[in-house]
């Protein structure tokens, strides 16, 4: 595919987000969702564009805010919609919930509700290619508060000190919970923290497509060239509170809505439109399809079984012989 | 048969299932040209190369976490922590992650992680070096935990904690590593995990004992033969998952039951043990269950004050004595 079509690709799979992150919220407004539901409308450029770049068979980890880098990395939403409603249909037979959502099939080892706790699995992910030697690679989706964790520091290291095929994407949102990054974190840019570890680090707008799109690709070449890891830090906003219920005391209505304006899906429709790389009504149709589909994958959850508490206590342990 | 150190039996081990399977390697705080501090890994980087037995930098909770995602991804690591001590660095990835992860995700992954090292008093290491950790890790479900006596039982449960698809906490006792002991040449043998070994088959009293205080009670046993009390003394081996059996019947047998550990008795694995003979063995008691642990005291470093916290013999013979009345 060439990038041109990718771009396209992209902008369907940024609707699907947009759509499911919609259907999520009005759900859980519904009492039909429970526990913690982070949502992920606003960064959808982010996943849709690395992971537009990664094969089946190349690792993703995630976060607590999930959803999308899940639905980028090819699992099909009706699993994941089921998940969020604790079905037995959902990726986790309803054990996990919107936290821990993994799709092993499609490379996703999962979703994280500890801050950070997915990037030293994302590098042992690369370290297991490294020694099979796959070309695959293996990228850490993590956001701002979790580059203060030390498991960041040392994931890191770990990764530069063994050329790892690792390629660790930053979402620096602007906020931790309720905190700003600058009273959390020592620099302005994320991304320099790079150079500590001997790593290119580069800042990318995260509400560019393109430009997310051309910085991981850089990255994911250079990961599957061997020549090691890259820092990229993309910023971005989320639209919705840290989470379904949050107040939002810390920001202000007129910020929500300055970067609405900036939204990743209209700014690259309006560049696939000036390029002509799309027609509007083919668009428009990608959109519809999206809404559509995620309709769909709501309406599967909801019809779905709930899981049989007889069965509570499966899979604690893998109880099967050795699989070697 | 060979007779080998429980340190020589450990190292063959790995060195056989990484002969066997691609897939073994080791990595940790210099496992390489140094062989581990304990010499546990001696060697084995030059059969191996340093690809397979990594050296790793000082990082304790990436080290576990890179284990995750290697173990997850068609690998089989057998991470060493230089210290027992270190797991509280990387509980999350242990207890957070490793554990939980196959459960959470629907049964759809497997981890077959080995996490082992040493632990213990013996070599006065002080607070942050000697403690016994395995009551942590008997809590959270999702993660299994041997603790080998013995250099045979070293090498047949390593070998099973390596062909095991979940997460393994291995605890080695670093006063063991010397210790020697006929161990199978077969590299093919195993110990199955949750099943005790019964050391010393007796009629009076069941005493339930770990790493170091087997070979006490054993020596308690021999004094209290003279005493005309016959004791049993059976090992658990692994406390996740826990042989019950084993020791119900001896319970059944012999009617009165010591669980003496290491750990501290405050919340310690002889909690667990003697609530499951009291839940599941009551009317066959014929006196309490009593449990000897550390006291609730951090390690100390001076000899005598690190002997004065951990149970003595003498304890032992006293409190098997008073279970049975004498």
């Amino acid at each position: 595919m060439s990038m041109d079509e990718r771009l396209v690709d992209i902008y369907r799979m940024m609707n699907i987000i947009r759509k499911f992150e919609e259907h999520a919220y009005e759900l859980f407004g519904r009492n039909l969702l429970r526990g913690s539901v982070h949502l992920y409308a606003g960064q959808e450029a982010v996943a849709a564009s690395v992971c537009a770049l990664l094969d089946d068979d190349d690792y993703i980890t995630s976060n607590h805010r999930g959803h999308g880098h899940c639905l980028a990395k090819g699992s099909d939403p009706r699993y994941a919609m089921a998940e969020l409603m604790g079905k037995e249909t959902g990726f986790c037979k309803g054990r996990g919930g919107s936290m821990h959502i993994a799709d092993f099939g499609k490379g996703n080892l999962g979703a994280n509700a500890i801050v950070g706790g997915g990037i030293p699995i994302a590098t042992g992910a690369a370290l297991s290619a490294k020694m099979r030697g796959t070309r695959q690679v293996s990228v850490a989706f993590f956001g701002d508060g979790a580059s203060n964790q030390g498991i960041f520091h040392e994931s890191l290291n770990l990764a530069a000190v063994w050329k790892l095929p690792a390629v660790y994407v930053c979402e620096n949102n602007g906020f931790g919970i309720s905190v700003p990054v600058r009273e959390s974190t020592s620099v302005p840019d994320i991304a320099v923290r790079a150079a500590a570890y001997g790593i290119p680090g580069e800042v990318v707008d995260g509400n560019d497509a393109t430009a997310v799109y051309a910085a991981a690709r850089r990255a994911i070449e250079r990961a599957r060239a061997g020549e090691g890891p890259t820092l990229l830090e993309c910023k971005t906003y989320r639209w919705f509170g840290h989470w379904t219920g949050d107040p939002q005391v810390y920001r202000t209505r007129e910020e929500v809505e300055a970067w609405k304006e900036k939204c990743p899906i209209k700014r690259l429709r309006a560049e696939l439109l000036a390029r002509g790389l799309a027609s509007a009504e083919a668009l428009d149709e990608l959109e519809a399809r999206a809404e559509q589909t995620v309709a769909e994958a709501v309406e599967f959850a909801i019809s779905s079984p709930e899981p049989d508490p007889a069965r509570v206590m499966d899979d604690v342990f893998y109880e099967g012989g050795a699989s070697l | 048969m060979s007779t080998k150190t429980y340190a020589v039996a450990i190292r063959d081990t790995l060195a056989e299932e990484m002969r066997r399977d691609p897939a073994v390697f080791v990595m940790g705080e210099d496992v390489a040209e140094q062989g581990g501090i304990f010499g546990c890994t001696r060697d084995l980087y030059r059969e191996f190369s340093k690809d397979r037995v990594r050296n790793t930098p000082i990082s304790e909770a990436a080290l576990v976490g890179a284990g995750i995602g290697a173990a997850s991804t068609g690998m089989r690591p057998v991470v060493e922590l230089m210290y027992m001590d270190f797991t509280y660095v990387a509980m999350d990835q242990i207890l957070n992650q490793a554990a939980k992860i196959r459960y959470m995700f629907g049964g759809r992954a497997r981890v077959p992680l080995v996490i082992r090292g040493q632990q213990g008093i013996g070599r006065g290491n002080a607070g942050q070096h000697s403690q016994s950790v395995e009551a942590f890790f008997m809590h959270i479900p999702g993660i299994k935990v041997a603790m080998p006596s013995t250099p045979a039982d070293a090498a047949g449960l390593l070998r099973t904690a390596i062909r095991d698809d979940n997460p393994v906490l291995f605890i080695e006792h670093k006063a063991l590593y010397a210790v020697k002991g006929e161990v199978p040449d077969d590299p093919e043998y195993t110990v199955p995990f949750g099943s005790a070994r019964v050391v010393r088959e007796g009629r009076d009293a069941t005493v339930i004992a770990t790493h170091l205080y087997v070979d006490k009670a054993l020596r308690v046993a021999n004094t209290l033969m003279k005493e005309g009390i016959s004791v049993e003394v059976i090992d658990p081996r692994t406390l996740i998952p826990f042989d019950e059996q084993t020791i119900l019947k001896s319970v059944a047998k012999t009617h009165r039951a010591v669980v003496i550990h290491e750990a501290h008795k405050n919340a310690g694995p002889g909690a667990e043990i003697a609530a499951t003979i009291m839940e599941k063995a009551f009317d066959e008691l014929d006196a309490p269950v009593l449990r000897l642990g550390a006291k609730a005291c951090t390690l100390p470093f001076n000899l005598g004050l690190e002997n004065a916290v951990v149970p003595q013999e003498s304890e032992l013979l006293d409190a098997v004595r008073r279970v049975c009345y004498r």
